[in-house]
């Protein structure tokens, strides 16, 4: 005879994984950074919006306006140094290019079984955080005038 | 499985479709393009890139209306990402709801100043 089922010992439930004492201990492979990082570099990219069509508005309108915009890195703006807008802009990079190649990497895996392999998927995201941490570097070294 | 029809139905929740799913990958795929073809303007301009040849990329009407169509699958894609982070970690129905809101709000805006801009060009 079965055992009557609420004898049966309580299944464990794991569930709402606290953000504070949980998340720091859990290792996060690199595919699941990628995946992480893909959707805080949108969400930098959604707050910005407004600085990123302002940046569009003042560098195509006029010759004036295009000082303007030299301007606000070269000087500052609002009361912000130059240098806090470029660390604006090099994370407007950083996040663009990310989210790009990141993204490009998640249409290869919808359209590719070998690229959802357990060896691929970890090869793809380090090649993801090494082209965008590279050209963001690249690009960045631009932006402070490094050469 | 749970009920999640009729009255029960998740009023914030996705259109539990392909359309966005597939929607967000073919604005993705439109935007990396248009990515490549400004860069390859930027990239294949002669000399140093000063406010003539910037402002010249976009002043053609075939890239006026090029650019407008990559703002309006911005909006789209954008709108879907949002809402799919909002999905995962905002539960309270009038919480998420809100953050909705000013997510079409926030990316209507924008899109109607990226818009303005382009068609003073």
């Amino acid at each position: 005879m079965l055992e009557p089922a609420t004898s049966a010992k309580k299944r464990p439930e794991f569930r709402n994984i606290n953000a504070f004492t949980d998340l720091p201990s859990y290792r996060l492979p690199l595919a699941g950074l990628v995946s992480i990082l893909h959707r805080v570099s949108g969400a930098i990219m959604f707050v910005l919006m407004p600085f990123i069509i302002w940046m569009f508005d003042t560098s195509v309108s006029s010759e004036i306006s295009f000082g303007k915009f030299k301007g606000a890195f070269n000087v500052g703006m609002l009361g912000l140094h130059g240098m806090v807008w470029k660390l604006l802009a090099l994370a407007l990079i950083w996040a663009y290019l990310h989210h790009a190649i990141a993204g490009l990497r998640h249409l290869w895996s919808d359209t590719h079984h070998s690229a959802v392999t357990k060896e691929f998927g970890k090869t793809s995201a380090l090649i993801t955080l090494v082209l965008s941490v590279g050209l963001t570097a690249a690009l960045g070294a631009k932006l402070f005038g490094l050469y | 499985m749970a009920v999640n029809y009729g009255s029960k139905r998740t009023v914030v929740g996705a259109h539990y479709g392909l359309r966005d799913w597939l929607a967000q990958r073919v604005t993705a795929a439109l935007m990396a393009l248009f990515t490549l073809l400004v860069l390859g303007q930027v990239v294949f301009s002669k000399g140093p890139i000063g406010y003539d040849k910037w402002a010249g990329i976009f002043s053609s009407q075939w890239m006026k209306a090029l650019t407008f169509t990559i703002i309006i699958a911005m909006l789209y894609h954008v709108w879907v990402g949002m809402r799919d982070i909002w999905m995962d970690y905002i539960k309270p129905v009038g919480l998420r709801l809100s953050l909705q809101v000013f997510t079409l709000v926030w990316l209507t805006a924008c899109a109607g100043w990226g818009i303005q801009v382009l068609w003073r060009l």
